[in-house]
């Protein structure tokens, strides 16, 4: 994982706060994300972390706050004032977004190549031979054996789906993925394999991520930075190993403390 | 001589809220420095408070009392309140820390759990593998074992591969967390060694050593921590 003192963040959030009728999603929610950092939202069901990952990755509009972002060309855009054609094109480009049931994000009636070769098309390639290498290429990184490229994901075991959709994502080259409990449901072994997995790429890429898990060792071993939620509202945050080695707040003290050593 | 590591009224108390909100007041008033070359041990009983001294200047607890400064080229920063990536860029290229506890990372070989500190500093792959073989060999890790990721070697191999891995980069600052328990004598002698040179290239170095013998060959100044104990009012 490499960190630079890079001034510019990538991501500017400030007061971000989503309502459900007058439920609290999340409320005023401020952070900076750095490029190549990976940061981790824990806590546990109904915390609001998927309502923040949502609001963030402009599927959910939030109901007040701002969220600006770096675009590549270096200007910093207020994500809810891009037009859709513009939102549309960083969605498919410059970000990613893993989902915890791989056939959220999968076309799962198409090819294993074909929905890798769909992002690359989708940024305007359309070589047929190079995508389908490109494709090939990805699947070798997620470990997914070539013969498996005319396979539709519907024959892939849940791991193999999962790595299928991180090697969908990540083929683009994005700035920053979005993650929402990504290794959730799957075996320990299978998980064990996709948590090393993604620390490789992440690392190798220098990718940004915000990755939503009530598990903290995921959290201890992708992430370089956590925020702890609770009811709505970001109770604690810092260095992932120093919220975790010596937690502050009684709500991280007892999640902390939950788990079990084995 | 250059103070690289300075540490100014710092106090840690843990307040344990799922213990009625208990309050376990561990050191105050910690007040000392550590010059380059020179090898500061702290002494003291176990529970005085010598881990979670090395922890805060590490940045793994938090320092909300008092400064902890580091030296880095012309500037000093306070660690205690840096932001995290800050923390981070330090760990990558100023501060290290020696132990034995190896957080196995799966399917890494032990030649690129070693090299990886130093890659992370800008060093050639090549090279840095090279030297992580270099110290493989010299801490006795039989070499059959170089490219096997250490999850499966025995508790003596996964010390020394993460001795190594403590030792190979270039850090101005270098923490100890009893290298040398349980290790046998050579191992032990190749520790000593090891810390020699470091001091010759003016690394800064802060440890807890249990070890009497080792203490004695490297420590230039021991730091008696019962000095910070908190009395109780």
């Amino acid at each position: 994982m490499s960190v630079t003192l890079n001034d510019e963040p990538l991501l500017n959030v400030s007061g971000l706060t989503k309502y459900y009728g007058g439920r609290i999603g999340c409320q005023d929610v401020v952070f900076q994300l750095w490029p190549g950092e990976v940061l981790a939202i824990v806590g546990e069901s109904g915390s609001g972390k998927t309502t923040l990952l949502n609001c963030l990755s402009t599927r959910l509009p939030p109901s007040t706050g701002v969220i600006e972002y770096r675009m590549r060309d270096g200007s910093m855009r207020n994500l809810y004032q891009l037009s859709e054609a513009e939102r549309r094109f960083l969605m498919r480009t410059d970000w990613g977004f893993v989902h915890q049931h791989a056939a959220d994000g999968l076309r799962m009636t198409v090819s294993a190549g074909a929905n890798v070769g769909e992002r690359l098309m989708a940024v305007g390639d359309r070589h047929y031979g190079k995508i389908r290498a490109t494709a090939a290429d990805w699947l070798g990184r997620v470990e997914i054996s070539e013969d498996r490229i005319d396979d539709d994901p519907r024959s892939f075991s849940g791991g193999m789906r999962q790595r299928l959709q991180i090697a969908r994502n990540l083929v683009t080259k994005p700035r920053l993925v979005f993650m929402d409990e990504p290794t959730g449901g799957l075996d320990v072994s299978v998980q064990a394999r996709l948590l090393d997995l993604l620390r490789q790429l992440v690392a190798d890429m220098g990718l940004a991520v915000i990755i939503v898990t009530h598990d903290l060792a995921v959290a201890r071993l992708l992430s370089h930075r956590i925020m702890v939620m609770k009811d709505g509202l970001v109770i604690e945050s810092g260095l992932t190993d120093q919220v975790l080695d010596d937690p502050r707040e009684p709500y991280t003290q007892l999640l902390v403390s939950s788990i079990l050593q084995v | 001589m250059t103070v690289r590591l300075y540490l100014n009224g710092v106090a840690k108390t843990f307040t344990m809220h799922l213990q009625n909100g208990i309050r376990i007041p561990v050191v105050s008033n910690v007040d000392f420095s550590v010059a380059a070359g020179e090898c500061a041990v702290l002494g003291g009983p176990s529970g005085a408070g010598k881990s979670s001294i090395l922890k805060m200047v590490y940045g793994n607890y938090r320092c909300e009392e008092g400064q902890i400064l580091v030296t880095v080229g012309d500037r000093i920063i306070n660690i205690a309140g840096a932001e995290p990536r800050r923390i981070l860029s330090l760990r990558r290229d100023t501060i290290g820390y020696v132990s034995q506890f190896l957080r196995v990372i799966p399917r890494v070989s032990a030649v690129d759990v070693v090299a990886e500190p130093l890659i992370a500093q800008g060093a050639d792959a090549a090279q840095a593998a090279g030297k992580a073989k270099d110290l493989l060999a010299r801490l006795n890790v039989p070499e059959r074992l170089w490219s096997l990721p250490p999850a499966t070697f025995s508790g003596g191999e996964q010390q020394r591969v993460n001795i190594a891995r403590g030792f190979i980069a270039d850090y101005a600052l270098l923490l100890l967390d009893e290298p040398t328990a349980s290790l046998d004598a050579a191992n032990r002698a190749v520790v000593v060694s090891l810390v020699d040179e470091k001091k010759k290239q003016g690394v800064a170095m802060l440890g807890i050593l249990h070890d009497l013998d080792v203490r004695e060959r490297i420590a230039d100044r021991i730091i008696d921590v019962t000095d910070f104990q908190v009395t109780a009012a």
